[in-house]
């Protein structure tokens, strides 16, 4: 089975779990700039988050045989505090790095009037550096949120093949998918989707513009996610054709919008040994 | 070791050389050009490999940075930027132009940041013919150790032939000893600085019962 999971938050996982993902078939993913869960105090503290996005975990995925790529934007709920929307400003000269495949995460939280203002101008971003657009829906009001998140897709003038709306569930599915955008869902242990949930809309509404993703970060939640579906659609009767769907071509050929996802690298390209990084490495050294 | 940028006109297919081209007129017309023109050369003209020291984003990005109409401190801060806000693969291609841009090591203080880091596909880089003739010697010796501490080959580290010195030799052998003890492998490429510079009673015995 091979995963590429669209949605997940690396910075907040261990070296465990890029091995336990590189073995149940994960080979690429998508990290999305998102909330740590700690406020942050000032934009150079997302500048250099955004850095690590582009530099360091990308080499870390690498030694684990995992093709690490991010989207980048300021987050919905810390679009809020003021000392943090400088970072619009700044994002054009993220936006025009080889490894960001869209912006994202956007998208509402609270609903507020701030949240509007920088919804609507990274989807503008969006637009100007021809990127797909990863839209966060709210855990709280889902379905008005998602409803009025469609409405400012639509004013934006963007393609809604290039907007995904992610952690959607079985109320908020249909608008998204007949809205021509796509439909993200976040497969989690307590919360969001479960696997059996997502087999059943999978099986109503068809795999057509639907991502699966695993979504996990400091939280509780897990990496595998993405596999224990696919598991979950073979034991209902799916096809591993249709699977394979689901978990790689629906990805690489949303994020491949971008004209990013360089997904055959250069063999000869420098990148980190891996044999060599388990003893040389301080990642791996241990306490060393 | 090789410091000029190879022939790209071989290379690049004709839309990227018009593009690497007009880049480069409009770098001349307008240095703060360079801004948005640095981070999109992966994507216009590629990045196969060329030689054993360039790859072709590399090179590119090197032409780009020749082009800046500027001298210091304009030079520094233009520079400083680009690396500052670069992604690994505009700070490897800023790292290996260095010696193109500078003979004073004014840029120095990229190579020593890059040295604290842990990507070694960056560290190489940085440890190009600029760093071997402008890192003072103790620098210099902490670099060669931590290639060897990474598994660099040492054979990517310029200058060591003319760099290395008894007291990289003893650092080394100590090195060496450390890892002996903790019974692990002791890379190869240590022990013809280590011959040439230890003295004889001051080698690790396993050492010198090597091949």
């Amino acid at each position: 089975m091979r995963i590429f999971d669209p949605h997940i938050h690396m910075t907040s996982r261990t070296t465990d779990d890029y091995e336990a993902m590189f073995a149940a078939g994960v080979r690429a993913l998508v990290e999305p700039a998102f909330w740590l869960g700690q406020p942050r105090t000032s934009p150079e503290s997302f500048y250099d988050y955004f850095d690590s996005l582009l530099g360091w975990e990308p080499y870390r995925a690498a030694q684990f045989g995992i093709q690490h790529f991010c989207t980048i934007a300021l987050n919905p709920k810390e679009a809020n505090d003021p000392r943090c929307m400088p970072v619009l400003d700044e994002l054009p000269r993220y936006l025009a790095k080889d490894r960001v495949v869209a912006v994202g995460e956007i998208g509402y939280d609270s609903m507020t009037k701030e949240e509007d203002e920088a919804l609507a101008r990274q989807l503008q971003l969006a637009i100007e550096h021809e990127l797909p657009a990863l839209v966060h829906t709210p855990h709280r009001d889902k379905e008005a949120g998602t409803r009025r998140t469609l409405d400012v897709v639509r004013e934006s003038g963007i393609a809604p093949e290039l907007v995904v709306l992610d952690h959607l569930n079985e109320l908020t599915v249909s608008m998204v998918l007949d809205s021509g955008c796509w439909a993200g869902f976040s497969v989690y242990p307590k919360t969001k989707m479960s696997e059996d949930r997502m087999v059943r809309i999978i099986q109503e509404h068809g795999s057509d513009r639907v991502l699966v993703n695993s979504a996990a970060d400091w939280g509780r939640s897990d990496p595998l996610k993405t596999r224990k579906t696919g598991l979950a659609m073979l034991a209902a009767g799916f096809a591993a054709d249709e699977v394979d769907k689901v978990l790689w071509r629906n990805p690489v050929a949303f994020y491949g919008q971008s004209g990013r996802l360089d997904l055959d690298p250069v063999l000869d390209e420098p990148k980190p040994d891996e044999s060599a990084t388990y003893q040389g490495n301080s990642i791996k050294r241990g306490g060393e | 070791m090789i410091s000029g940028i190879p022939e790209l006109r071989t290379v690049l297919e004709p839309e990227a050389r018009a593009w690497l081209d007009t880049a480069v007129d409009r770098i001349i017309a307008d240095p703060t050009a360079i801004g948005a023109l640095f981070p999109a050369v992966r994507r216009r003209c590629g990045r196969a490999r060329i030689d054993g020291h360039w790859t072709i984003d590399e090179a590119a990005r090197a032409v780009l940075l020749t082009a800046l109409p500027l001298h210091d401190p304009a030079l520094t801060e233009t520079v400083g930027a680009l690396h500052r806000h670069g992604d690994p693969a505009e700070q490897r291609a800023v790292l290996r132009a260095l010696p193109l841009i500078d003979d004073e090591g004014r840029f120095l203080f990229l190579v020593r940041e890059t040295l604290r880091g842990n990507d070694t596909t960056l560290i190489e880089a940085a440890l190009g013919p600029y760093a071997a003739r402008h890192l003072p010697d103790d620098e210099y010796r902490q670099a060669v150790l931590k290639c060897v501490f990474y598994e660099i080959p040492l054979s990517r580290v310029a200058g060591l032939d003319e760099r290395a010195d008894a007291e990289l030799a003893r650092m080394l052998a100590d090195f060496a000893r450390e890892r002996i003890a903790a019974g692990r492998a002791v890379p190869e490429d240590i022990t013809p600085v280590i011959r040439a510079f230890a003295p004889a009673d001051d080698r690790p015995a396993a050492l010198d019962g090597a091949s």
